[in-house]
């Protein structure tokens, strides 16, 4: 089970949060055009990726908040986790 | 009785406390402190089951959590539980256990013929023989299997003992309470930091117990008491005995398991039998200490060959023999102590040692005892059937190829000591990348991983003053890291016997002409031979090695086998044992019971069971209930000896006719506030939420980004920025993490919150014609006119001294209204419906009646959204705004989406108007068309029509817009119908919406 720090909350057990994907996608613009391409790459295409990963995660059990966690995927180590509103560098 | 094997003044046990317990249904006496297997063994006991495949007579190998034998089924106060190992299993007063594996009888046992037909059970036996013929598996096979294999049998009674999952921090975790664990608690507790010491077995000390040590002037064993004592008085320390730590997992969290109840005759009342931990530590110091290995031998799975530090055990701790003739057989010092101890009893053993000239402190002392030793000795094997009798040994050469002439030694026990491995399970697991330590020619811990440490003979040290000083330098620099403290403890003197190398001898060579079974891994019985016959098939890799002949992979894991399987592998590959690589550790390293496991979820759903306020007022109404998620709802309320489908019909009838309630707390609930709230709910909802009025609800659907309709229910304007959301009853959860993804990541700028109010409000859905009288007699202060409150309104009002929350919407197509209470309230609004109704006839309804009304009004519900449809597909496309954007929109348009075939809902009717059509049954053209008959749709859910007296289904069609008249046949292979349908229009009552504007 992992340890992750919720920047609200402090170091809590992963059975709090529930994942939410890719941290790195963005919602196109409400009522810009799109191409079909770019609608797919945000709503389907997903690199999975093996190694360090930014992506999204809920502290359901706790302040509710939407936090950026990055993780690696194959070790499972955290390196960083940022607020909703704050921007990966 | 006396007890022949008990020796007096010897031992941890206490005499003045007798405990008497059964064994395959014969009485014996032992004493409280013994284990089963010490109080077996005391009484002469030795053969305690039959192995897995060939059925040989089994004894104890071991002393305790390595054993690979002695697994017996246990019954305690009324319940009975397998694959319990005799040498853990502490002695209570009624204890019964009885042996596994063997029919009818452990000194009888029909299996044993395998033990004659082994010739025709080699390695990969399962794999090769039962393969084929295919038919010939579930009926013939592996019933077999299951009755000849397996150890115990599960209880299929419900458990009633109560087992807890607990959660703790620490600084340091220890885990094992020998010279390292008790050294490094104690240097870290003295320092400040939280530690949490865990010992596996009832007593503290681990091998300060058996060995003959001195430090600080005290026995190693009242050094331990020391510690022990002074480390359970700081505040700061948390020392639990009968706790196994099983696993390492990521982030430093590991579990044990604590047995709190399992050595008493029953658990105590409000106490637990089992507790789980969960520990996040931030350092973890790993003194799990060695498991002495086997060497190997002919027939070495007779009953009485035995670890000889199992042996020591049994004496110094229990005060048992294991023997009175005892042979130990040796390729280091170890086995000398326990010949040493032997001695010291009265008792002349004879140690076999395989090195030729070993000089040592202890060696010299059993020299002067007068011990009869015999240097490059070796059994060659063991004689007896169901326990030893004597030993065949030879001399072996210096090279250890050659055996000398073969000679016969009677004895009783053959106590075998191969050196000492490391317990380097929980490094493992936790990622720590293993070497081979040539020295010791075992697996050591190498790079951490994790922030543990490995300490004294788990890391391969062997030596009680070293381990002694590493453990408390390493307790004190960790936990000088983490509380900066700086209080030392000092060194103890430490005084111990000086031991000399060990021979990396462990497989003694079958002499000419002799085919003995040379058996590697106990309880799997895998030999030499079947190892040998693996890598003969071209099994190479040692984890194919070990799934093919199942070494190591019975519930001992391979505790005492995986290394001299190792040593054969690599003798046979011409590999050196590290290239060759051991198996992968995984948790648990010892048996976890699933109680353990499960800890508090249990029962229905393995969670709580949500229950509305009103619950208890359906219970007394003979509500039957359905689960609707983790709610109980009722489904109907049952009448005299009405079934489902009698009393659903009778209450839906009694809604379109007169007025019903429905208990519909469940929904799920989510309030909306702030200045942007009409902005947000305009973005999740299809359809357009600025203008909504004050005062007014309205229906929403909500998508997905994919296009495919999330949820649905009305939102109401409670007033200027306060909005009130319901949801269905299984996606209040998603919703509402759904909106704070969006207000949270994607939409910051928008100033709302929104909170989940389910289980603040009660609510109650009142419905049919005569609601409005029945709501005005309720409200008699509200203006409840059509006019008043019109379809889609909302209004707030006095139910009697209660403030209510009163909504003009309808799921059942009648005149309705739902009215919302504070939760503690529901009972009384409840009731005061109840009470007030009865002039309208009203009758409560369950969901039965709620599901016929919404379906033969078209109404969707999760049966339709069931995430695989569009809005299109339930005919809610004219909620799709073309004004603005809305999550989800543009993938509506995907090609699929938009093709002029698309399936859509629509009703079905079978033509006799009298056959319930199955839900999930296909639609398809021609019942008759060859397999596989092309579907063009499916049942989504069907109710027998109250208003039309005849059954009715809602379904999703292809092309369904063009079908409406069409015939069509519905094809439920799983009831094995065929009824032909017509397919008409999904509102089947009230086409134009009449009713819920009267
Ligand atoms: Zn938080």
């Amino acid at each position: 089970m992992l340890f992750i720090k919720c920047p609200h909350c402090g170091w809590r057990s992963q059975n709090e949060f529930s994942y939410g994907g890719d941290a790195t996608v963005k919602r196109p613009e409400l009522g810009k055009q799109v191409s079909d391409q770019e609608w797919d790459d945000f709503v389907y295409n997903r690199k999975s990726l093996r190694g360090k990963h930014w992506e999204l995660w809920q502290h359901l059990s706790g302040c509710r908040q939407w936090i950026k966690v990055e993780r690696d995927t194959a070790t499972h180590e955290i390196f960083n986790t940022l607020k909703a509103n704050e921007e990966i560098s | 009785m006396t007890q022949s094997f008990r020796l007096e003044n010897v031992g941890l046990i206490n005499r003045n406390k007798k405990l008497s317990f059964k064994f395959n249904g014969k009485s014996y006496f032992g004493y409280e402190g013994d284990t089963l297997a010490s109080a077996l063994i005391a009484n002469g006991v030795h053969l305690v089951g039959r192995s897995f495949k060939y059925h040989r007579p089994r004894g104890f190998f071991g002393a305790g959590v390595d054993e690979p034998y002695a697994i017996v089924q246990l019954y305690r106060n009324g319940e009975t539980e397998p694959n319990i190992k005799a040498t853990e299993q502490e002695l209570f007063d009624g204890l019964e256990a009885k042996s596994v594996n063997c029919w009818p009888s452990v000194n009888f046992d029909i299996g044993a013929i395998n033990n004659f037909l082994k010739i025709f059970l080699p390695a990969g036996f399962y794999y090769k023989t039962f393969m084929w013929p295919k038919s010939f598996w579930f009926k013939v096979y592996e019933p077999f299997i299951r009755k000849a294999a397996g150890l115990g049998v599960a209880s299929i009674k419900h458990d009633k003992e109560r087992y807890e999952h607990k959660y703790e921090y620490c600084d340091l975790l220890i885990t094992g309470s020998g010279p390292s664990g008790l050294a490094s608690a104690y240097a870290a507790a003295k320092n400040g930091a939280r530690v949490i010491l865990a010992e596996d077995k009832a007593r503290f000390g681990g091998t300060l117990l058996t060995s003959e040590v001195n430090i600080g002037n005290k026995s190693g064993k009242e050094w331990a008491e020391g510690i022990v004592a002074e480390l359970k008085e700081m505040p700061n320390v948390t020392v639990k005995n009968r706790s196994q730590v099983f696993g390492y997992y990521d982030h430093n969290m590991l579990v044990m398991s604590e047995r709190i109840s399992d050595h008493l005759p029953e658990t105590k009342k409000f106490h637990p039998k089992q507790r789980l931990w969960y520990i996040r530590a931030k350092e973890v110091l790993i003194s799990s200490g060695s498991i002495e290995r086997p060497i190997v031998f002919g027939n070495n799975d007779t009953p009485g060959v035995m670890l000889s530090s199992a042996a020591k055990e049994y004496l110094k701790v229990y005060g048992v023999l294991v023997g009175r003739n005892p042979l130990i057989f040796t390729n280091n010092d170890s086995g000398y102590e326990t010949a040493i101890e032997f001695k010291k009893n009265g008792i002349d053993p004879i140690i076999l040692d395989t090195r030729k000239n070993p000089q040592s402190e202890i060696v010299d002392e059993a020299k002067n005892l007068g011990l009869n030793i015999r240097f490059s000795h070796v059994v060659v094997a063991a004689q007896g059937y169901k326990k030893v009798k004597s030993a065949d040994v030879a001399k072996i050469s210096d090279d250890k190829e050659q055996l000398g002439t073969i000679e016969n030694i009677k004895c009783d026990c053959i106590c075998v000591s191969g050196f000492w491995t490391p317990t380097i399970h929980l490094a493992s697991q936790s990622g720590n990348k293993t070497k081979f330590n040539e020295d010791i020619d075992a697996f050591i811990p190498g790079t951490s991983k994790q922030n543990e440490k490995t300490l004294g003979a788990a890391n391969g040290v062997f030596t009680l003053d070293e381990t002694l000083k590493s453990s408390i330098e390493t307790g004190y620099e960790l936990s000088n890291q983490i509380t900066n403290n700086n209080n030392k403890v000092s060194f103890p003197n430490v005084v111990e016997k000086k031991s000399t190398v060990h021979d990396k001898f462990w497989c003694v060579p079958l002499p000419k002409g002799k085919n003995y079974k040379r058996f590697l891994d106990f309880q799997n019985d895998v030999a030499v031979s079947d190892i040998e016959i693996a890598l003969k098939e071209g099994y190479r890799s040692i984890e194919h090695v070990k799934r093919y002949t199942t070494l190591g992979m019975a519930t001992d894991q391979g505790k005492t086998s995986n290394l001299n399987g190792l040593q054969l592998v690599s003798k046979i590959e011409n590999k050196v044992v590290p290239n060759v690589g051991h198996t992968t550790f995984r948790p648990p390293y010892t048996p976890v019971s699933i109680g353990a496991i499960v800890g508090r979820e249990v029962g229905k759903h393995s969670k709580p069971t949500r229950k509305s306020p009103m619950h208890s007022w359906h219970e007394k109404n003979n509500a039957i209930f359905v689960d609707a998620g983790v709610w109980l709802r009722p489904r109907y309320y049952k009448q005299g000896d009405e079934n489902l489908f009698e009393g659903s019909k009778r209450e839906a009838k009694n809604v379109r006719s007169n007025v019903g309630v429905c208990d519909v707390t469940t929904l799920g609930k989510i309030d909306i506030k702030g200045p942007d709230a009409a902005e947000l709910l305009n973005r999740v909802y299809t359809n357009a939420w600025l203008k909504l009025p004050v005062g007014k609800a309205r229906y929403g659907v909500m998508l997905r980004e994919d296009g495919i309709v999330m949820d649905d229910g009305t939102t109401t304007r409670i007033s200027e920025n306060h909005y009130h959301m319901t949801t269905t009853t299984a996606q209040a959860a998603n919703v509402l993490s759904h909106l704070e993804y969006y207000l949270q990541l994607v939409w910051p700028e928008l100033n709302v919150n929104v909170v989940s109010t389910t289980e603040q409000w009660a609510g109650a859905a009142i419905a049919g014609p005569k609601s409005r009288d029945l709501l005005q007699k309720l409200f008699p202060n509200s203006d409840v006119s059509n006019e008043g409150l019109p379809f889609m309104g909302y209004t707030e009002g006095d139910l009697f001294g209660v403030k209510a929350r009163i909504f003009r919407i309808s799921f059942s197509g009648e005149l309705a209204y739902e009215v919302n209470v504070e939760s503690n309230n529901g009972n009384f609004m409840w009731e005061k419906i109840i009470e007030l109704g009865q002039e309208f006839k009203i009758q409560p309804y369950g969901t039965e009646a709620l599901s016929t009304l919404r379906i033969e009004m078209g109404h969707v519900a999760g049966s339709e959204l069931d995430g695989r449809t569009i809005p299109y597909d339930n005919s809610l496309e004219g909620l799709l705004s073309k004004k603005k954007d809305f999550i989800g929109k543009r993938s509506l348009n995907r090609k699929s989406f938009t093709a002029e075939d698309r399936q859509k809902i629509v009703g079905v009717v079978p033509l006799d108007k009298k056959t319930s059509i199955p839900e999930g049954s296909h639609l398809v053209k021609d019942s008759k068309a060859p397999l596989p008959n092309p579907k063009l749709g499916y049942i989504s859910a069907s109710c027998w029509s109250v208003e039309h007296d005849n059954p009715f289904s809602l379904a999703i069609l292809k092309d369904g817009k063009k079908m409406i008249g069409e015939k069509l046949f519905v094809m439920s292979p799983l009831k094995n119908k065929v009824i032909p349908v017509e397919i008409v229009s999904s509102h089947y009552v009230d086409p134009k919406g009449e009713r819920v504007r009267s």
